[in-house]
């Protein structure tokens, strides 16, 4: 529903129908007020009622006392990428409570504390005066707690106000808060006070309405992070290295517990696995490089700026041929850029880290689903490959919570790669660690203690024998093997996945979290402006033949991306026939918040208008 | 191998049979007359007589002269030349993967003074299972002879420039950051060099050795503190010193006080006969103090300056298993489904 319908069912009164299951709230709160267990039991309570749902916070880079913005998106569609307009607000930050009221359109609600006496504000919105302080007193004798339990009380108001079972969000505050008994207590009841405070003081005058579905059954819910790091613990990852930055450090961080949890030796208590934090990110990737030089499988985490640090070792894995596995979650740059916001800004430089002539393969996910297998599936790469892999996810996907089907068992056992053996030393002879002997430009390797023949490894130029050599002719036989080997991995990283409609001349691709807004403007374009799209998802690169076999099929093909210099175009551009470079066009989007549907449709309406076409 | 089979005449067997040219590696493209070359000479004889198997070595380096050095010995090891400043890095993930590979990490004073600092002072807390080897000439010779932060203050380049900015004096920062084994010696002291080479192999923890080796080509000149002439005059051996492996008998009687015996990790001993002064290698302050006050009269402290071989090692403090992680089966990588059920259902 566009805006401006709910504008007018709004403005049609108390008597207009209901909107169910499709609008968004926004919670405006300060952060470290305890606001996010409030969010966290609220969105978990529309998930139990069998809602598609999504949460996407806004932070600030802060530890306590800035303005923190917490969206709820609830769709019966299924759609769960940010809404630009917020339906129902909840208004506890006193500093930025005026200008929050002034962003919503005509026919939004708002839940506030009544002291900020916002309905002087405007009167084309429907207000709910709360008192927080004289609800929470009886319910938490204690002042010192008040401050985090008062949030609570949104959660139940808002429970009678859109008819959400109060049992559901019983439920969800046991699952957030866990076995603390105390403080569960504490909370229920000031989930009960709301509640019965908004049954015997407020008019509901919104429409807004929960009701039940079973479009959640079986799913969970959990952080793009920490999806990673358990696909990287079923990977069978013994070596983990990491420096912290926002927003990566959840992910050593949540499988720092994962391991402890599951991966202790059974019959002496002590760890299948090194979890190091370093002193800085070029010392994280050295120590990755070393131990998977040394036959271990081993990861970082960082952002862009660790990314920038880590840029020489990158190359020397690329060069030298040593695997590691490197997650960035990537946020907006330049430089120190927006710790807190989101970006899809180093694809460009993340395919070439490093000076010379340097490739690494990258894999895409686009849902926490994504993160989990691509983690697994990044190990694997790594060795096969013999070469630096890297996981681009991002702060939406990383640090917001996402629904998922349940994670499945890895069925194949991890594949080590070309690993040198007596038997294939025999049937080869005379080993060098970069010799071609398959024609698949990948070598066999050995590592240090396991019997073979050793070798010595170098960012210096070297021969097949990985001997130090300046000779023109093994300079270009190295690089042209990489090229060829960077070639092979079309097939072996995750292909590109399309849905294609006979009808359109128009093609969107797209990567990564872009997905939700993508899938949610393909349907507003062929509705609201009949244009019917086809829709290519990237998951990998280097790119597979079905990538170019896509843009051949499309007189214009808009490239959806969120960064500024269109990155990913500007990949396409350099890899695909030159004669389709021009049916390219740019999608970008780059404020640092998650990209939402109505951007893209606008930019693409847009760009169809102006071109003639339309 | 029997013992009673007499050596052929010439080859000097160890004790797992081998001559030691099984130790030698490729031939040195340093200049003659190179420090590092003497020290190279010294690894390969001290390997060789410590009975070491090639195979679990691991031979790391930066960028520089002395980082070109592994591959002139230990031909049959692993090597890995890293990237500048950033060995210990890499020695420490490749400990971290293999615990019973043993490692020699040689870097130089530029490459462990300037870019590597940060990397070597972690390294020194971390007490990481390895030999640290800083081939020490007080200039960049690979680059052509610039200054390097171990240059004397008052120390002159060939062409003239004078360092005028006080040196690190990396055995000093080592004994600061908590370093567990800690050596001065000279290229030219084959004696000395040798026993605290076989002292590092033996020892369980980083083995810091500072090793000052002259620069021939760019800084074995009147004005350099690092000359071999000038060295020559000014080292202060802190004692007499010699090594007892484990696997041989002590055959030297010494009277009481006059020897300390520092005993390693793996049963071997470092014997420190007192000269003139009753320095004690276990004391720390002592250390500290005498290396601060050799250095304030010009002179340079060499021997065992600091010995502590029961400190924790960095893969003791991880707590991880005693086979290498790297070579565990995914039967102990891999949890099973009964483990990812329990975390998707704690998520429902």
């Amino acid at each position: 529903m566009t805006p401006e319908a709910i504008a007018r069912q709004q403005a049609a009164g108390p008597a207009a129908p209901q909107i169910v299951n499709d609008f968004s709230i926004q919670v405006a709160t300060v952060n470290g007020s305890g606001s996010q267990t409030a969010n966290l039991v609220l969105l978990r309570s529309i998930f139990q009622t069998g809602i598609p749902v999504s949460g996407k916070n806004l932070f600030p880079s802060n530890i306590a006392g800035l303005p923190t913005w917490f969206t709820i998106r609830a769709s019966r569609h299924g759609y769960i990428a940010r809404r630009k307009e917020a339906d129902i607000l909840v208004a506890m930050n006193v500093d930025t409570a005026r200008e929050d009221v002034e962003s919503l359109r005509a026919g939004a609600a708002v839940v506030y504390d009544e002291p900020l006496r916002l309905d002087r504000v405007r009167d084309d919105v429907i207000f709910y005066p709360v008192p927080f302080d004289r609800i929470v007193a009886p319910v938490c004798p204690d002042a010192r707690l008040r401050k985090l339990v008062r949030n609570m009380i949104y959660d139940g108001v808002l429970a009678r106000l859109l008819g959400i079972d109060l049992e559901q969000m019983r439920v969800a505050l046991g699952r957030q808060l866990g076995k603390k008994a105390k403080a569960v207590a504490l909370n229920e009841a000031a989930l009960r006070a709301g509640f019965d405070y908004a049954a015997s003081s407020l008019e509901k005058r919104d429409p807004f309405a929960i009701e039940p579905m079973n479009e959640t059954a079986g799913k969970i819910l959990i952080d793009g992070n920490a999806a990673a790091a358990i696909g990287a613990m079923m990977a069978g990852v013994t070596v983990v290295t990491w420096y912290p930055i926002t927003p990566s450090s959840s992910v050593c961080e949540a499988l720092t517990g994962y391991m402890q949890a599951h991966r202790m030796d059974k019959d002496t208590g002590k760890a299948t696995f090194a979890i190091v934090q370093a002193e800085d990110e070029l010392s994280a990737l050295g120590m990755a490089l070393g131990a998977g030089w040394a036959g271990a499988r081993s990861m970082t985490a960082t952002s862009g700026p660790g990314i920038s640090l880590m840029a020489e070792f990158a190359g020397l894995g690329h060069y030298a041929e040593v695997p590691t596995v490197i997650f960035d979650i990537q946020r907006a740059g330049p430089s120190t850029g927006l710790p807190t916001r989101t970006a899809q800004g180093d694809v460009l430089s993340n395919a070439v880290l490093s000076h010379g002539d340097t490739r690494h393969p990258m894999l895409l996910p686009a849902s926490v689903g994504e993160a989990y297998e691509m983690a697994l599936a990044a190990f694997d790469l790594a060795e096969r490959l013999q070469t630096p892999v890297f996981v681009m996810s991002d702060l939406d996907l990383g640090m917001n919570v996402w629904m998922s089907d349940p994670f499945p068992y890895p069925e194949e056992p991890p594949d080590r790669g070309k690993r040198l053996t007596p038997d294939v030393l025999e049937r080869i002879g005379d080993w060098g660690r970069y010799r071609d002997v398959d024609g698949d430009a990948i070598p066999w390797r050995t590592v240090p203690g396991d019997g073979m023949p050793a070798y010595f490894c170098r960012g210096s130029g070297h021969n097949d024998t990985g001997q130090y050599s300046e000779r023109p002719g093994d300079y270009t036989s190295t690089l042209d093997r990489l090229a060829r080997k960077l070639d092979a991995a079309r097939t072996l990283v995750p292909p590109a996945v399309s849905d294609e409609d006979d009808q359109a001349d128009v093609g969107i691709v797209g990567f990564g979290t872009s997905h939700w807004g993508i899938v949610e403007s393909r349907d507003q374009l062929r509705e609201e402006e009949d244009l019917p799209t086809s829709y290519l998802r990237l998951r990998g690169y280097p790119f597979g033949p079905e990538v170019e076999a896509f843009v051949r099929r499309y007189d214009r093909v808009y490239v959806v991306e969120q960064n500024r210099d269109g990155q990913m175009a500007a990949l396409l551009t350099l890899d695909l026939d030159p004669a389709l470079a021009t049916r390219l066009r740019p999608v970008r989007h780059y404020d640092g918040l998650p990209l939402d549907a109505r951007t893209i449709t606008a930019a693409i309406g847009d760009q169809e208008r102006q071109g003639g076409t339309r | 191998m029997s013992a009673n089979v007499p050596a052929p005449a010439g080859k000097k067997l160890n004790r797992i049979g081998l001559e030691p040219s099984a130790y030698r590696g490729g031939k040195s493209t340093l200049c003659a007359g190179c420090g590092h070359n003497a020290i190279s000479e010294r690894i390969i004889e001290a390997f060789h007589e410590m009975g070491v198997d090639s195979q679990r070595v691991i031979k790391l380096s930066g960028i520089g002269c002395s980082s070109k050095s592994p591959a002139y010995f230990l031909g049959a090891a692993h090597g890995f030349n890293a990237v500048h400043g950033r060995m210990p890095s890499v020695a420490t993930g490749a400990m971290l993967a293999n615990r019973d590979l043993l490692a020699i990490g040689v870097s130089g004073d530029g490459d462990t003074g300037a870019i590597g600092i940060g990397q070597f002072v972690h390294l020194m807390r971390r007490n990481v299972p390895m030999i640290y080897i800083v081939e020490n000439n007080g200039c960049y010779g690979l680059t052509k002879g610039q200054l390097s932060p171990t240059a004397d203050l008052g120390s002159q380049l060939k062409n003239g420039v004078v360092n005028d900015l006080p040196p690190i004096d990396l055995c000093v920062l080592a004994m600061e950051l908590g370093a567990s084994f800690v050596a001065r010696t000279f290229s030219g002291d084959k004696k000395q060099m040798s026993a605290l080479l076989k002292g590092a192999i033996a020892h369980r923890g980083t083995a810091m050795l500072d090793i000052i080796s002259p620069c021939v080509t760019f800084n074995d000149h009147e004005g350099s503190t690092k000359s071999y002439s000038y060295v020559k005059d000014h080292e202060e051996p802190l004692g007499e010193i010699s090594f007892v492996p484990f696997f041989e008998e002590i055959s030297v009687d010494y009277g009481p006080g006059e020897v300390q015996a520092v005993a390693l990790h793996d049963g071997s001993k470092l014997l420190l006969k007192k000269l003139g002064g009753d320095y004690d290698a276990t004391n720390r302050m002592m250390a500290r103090r005498v290396l601060h006050e050799s250095a304030a009269r010009g002179e340079f402290a060499t021997g065992l300056i600091y010995a502590e071989p029961g400190r924790p090692d960095f893969l003791g403090l991880l707590n991880v298993v005693d086979e290498p992680l790297s070579t565990l089966p995914p039967e102990k990588t891999r949890p099973g489904r009964e483990v990812l059920d329990a975390i998707m259902a704690a998520l429902r």
